[in-house]
């Protein structure tokens, strides 16, 4: 790795940070339990890193580290997006009898949810390319 | 367009769906597709990974997935929803964990003197993040799952202690850097895992969720950095997302303790309670307890009732006979809400969360700012288990830990009704001069069984 490449890297990561803290900037107090949960199932993506160290590890030691790397970085991806959803599922009742009880505030938003966030991943992605 | 410019572009993809998760995540409406996104991103970069040229050992990699996911994938879903915040901290410090391992073993595979030394920094920055973060989140679940006392540890000498661990990994890491010797990071390895430990025991239980989030971005940072030491642009991502919003939460979160990070971190809260002498007063003054009946009486003839749930309630599973309740009174007339503090039960959203989950309707839980303009108007406010978010030494006496805290203000109410285990102060540790008030009137025992005698008698009237 040369001296563009690190200087790439810290690049990618000063704009990450920016991004990571407008992004969450108004967040609901009751959001805070899963939202932690969320991003704890984002870092799993150590996973990653953890594979490629155990798939180019050259000594037995290496592959022990790299293994026990991959075990523990699974435990952190799988277990952090279940348990997320299932503090999220939770929700569903709220957002249901609010839509019934303030039909205004609540049925419109919430039927454009899914849609809005489809096309929001792909108009995303061209625009941030 | 070779293979690797396609993994490359699906990492960026998977790195989109990261940011478009953490916005899903930060509405209601939108958090749990918001996750979804987040994973899909997630299976997308893992799948990727298979595909890079030059790896091998693929057998060896499913296994170790098997294994993580045996593990994971029931523990998420088997948790009881108020052990909810300790898993958060097992999954936090696995992650932690496996980022420390990269990098050592990043370390291990390369020749020494061939390092540069950004690249000796990067490697020992995703050692000391990734072990203080997995230390410290083994010692919150500790904590948490009740595996230790949740009350803070502290010996005197603390602080100096800790302050010459840290030193110490910091005069060893310069050493690293001038000759990275493999004796030197295995040591920065192991202080930064006393530490984590070191740095963890005096926080006191109820101030551990905050310290997990803390964590939590420490992880992101870990993550990040051993990102840089594979230079995996992917990983720096979502790292540094993490770790920034993870930052950004953290603040948060002690805002609505009413607190700073630095107090939180650094003032013991026991250390104050032993040196406050009125504690020991409590077991002096009488208090007031009534029967189910008394207490039925009581609420089935009022106008408006508050119920304040808190852990005691998430504890005993208790939820649904609340419900009940509040619906046996409502069917009276009697005008049932509920006042949720923003840390009730054992994390912000708590116990939004374990409400929903037994079909309490959404309009009926108010938010602090909300209920307190209630209470004044209120003829009982029911306590189920809480204590410190009801306490109003928060508003009254400066000494205390937990003055400045916003409260729930229960004692605007024209009677009080706590439903406790015991005399026993909260998870700070603080007596409570409320329970010794004239109006307050005490139920003891278990909240499940607490409400069920009061909802059997709610019935016989």
């Amino acid at each position: 790795m040369n001296g563009s490449d690190i200087l790439t890297l810290v690049t990618v990561f000063v704009l990450s940070g920016f991004v990571g803290f407008e992004v969450i900037s108004k967040v609901p107090s009751v959001l805070h339990t899963p939202l932690m949960s969320g991003t704890n199932a984002i870092h799993g993506v150590v996973l990653v890193g953890s594979m490629i160290v155990l798939g180019s590890a050259h000594g037995s030691v290496e592959i022990a580290l790299g293994f026990l790397a991959v075990v523990l970085a699974t435990v952190n991806v799988v277990g952090g997006f279940v348990v997320t959803d299932r503090m999220l599922e939770m929700f569903k009742g709220p957002a249901r009898t609010r839509a019934k009880s303030t039909p205004g505030d609540g049925s419109a938003p919430e039927e454009g949810t899914g849609p809005q966030l489809g096309t929001g991943s792909q108009g995303g992605t061209g625009g941030t390319l | 367009m070779s293979l690797d410019t396609g993994i490359r572009l699906a990492y960026l993809v998977a790195a989109i769906c990261f940011i478009i998760a953490l916005r899903g995540l930060s509405g209601p409406k939108t958090a749990r597709a918001g996750n979804l996104v987040g994973a899909a991103g997630m299976l997308l970069a893992i799948g990727m990974t298979f595909a890079t040229p030059g790896l091998s050992r693929f057998g060896l990699m499913a296994a170790a997935m098997a294994i993580g996911a045996v593990i994971g994938f029931p523990a998420a879903r088997l948790v009881k929803m108020t052990a909810i915040p300790q898993m958060v901290a097992a999954f936090n410090g696995v992650g932690g964990g496996a980022a420390a391992l990269i990098a050592l073993s990043t370390f291990l595979k390369a020749t020494p003197a061939d390092l540069a030394i950004y690249e000796v920094v990067e490697i020992l920055l995703g050692v000391i993040i990734g072990s203080v973060s997995f230390a410290g989140s083994i010692i919150a679940f500790a904590k948490l799952q009740e595996l230790m006392s949740g009350r803070p540890i502290t010996y005197p000498g603390q602080q100096v202690l800790n302050g010459a661990v840290g030193a110490g990994i910091l005069a060893l890491g310069v050493a690293a850097c001038v000759s990275p010797h493999t004796w030197i990071v295995v040591t920065i390895a192991v202080l930064a895992l006393a530490f984590g430990i070191a740095f963890v025991l005096p926080i006191g239980g109820a101030d551990v969720p905050v310290l997990i989030s803390l964590l939590n971005s420490f992880t992101g940072l870990a993550v990040a950095a051993s990102g840089f030491v594979l230079h995996a642009v992917v990983l720096v991502v979502a790292g540094t997302l993490v770790g920034a919003s993870g930052t950004l939460l953290t603040r948060m979160m002690s805002a609505a303790m009413g607190r700073s990070l630095p107090n939180i971190l650094f003032s013991a809260f026991g250390s104050v309670i032993t040196a406050n002498a009125e504690g020991q007063e409590g077991g002096d003054r009488s208090v007031r307890s009534g029967s189910p009946d008394d207490i039925a009486v009581l609420l089935a003839y009022s106008r408006k009732v508050i119920i304040v749930p808190g852990y005691g309630l998430a504890v005993a599973q208790a939820q649904h006979s609340a419900r009940e309740l509040a619906e046996l009174l409502e069917s009276r007339g009697v005008e049932v809400l509920y006042a949720i503090h923003p840390v009730a039960g054992r994390m912000p959203g708590h116990m939004n969360v374990l409400l929903a989950e037994a079909d309490v309707p959404y309009e009926k839980l108010k938010e602090m700012d909300d209920a307190n303009p209630e209470f004044q108007t209120t003829d009982v406010a029911l306590v189920v288990g809480a204590n410190d978010v009801v306490n109003p030494a928060a508003k009254n006496s400066p000494g205390s830990p937990i003055y400045g805290m916003p409260i729930l203000q229960v004692d605007q109410a024209r009677n009080v009704v706590f439903l406790k285990r015991s005399m026993r102060p909260g998870f700070a540790g603080i007596d409570n001069d409320l329970l010794f008030d004239q109006k307050t009137t005490l139920l003891f025992g278990d909240a499940k069984d607490s409400l069920s005698k009061l909802v059997a008698a709610v019935k016989r009237l």
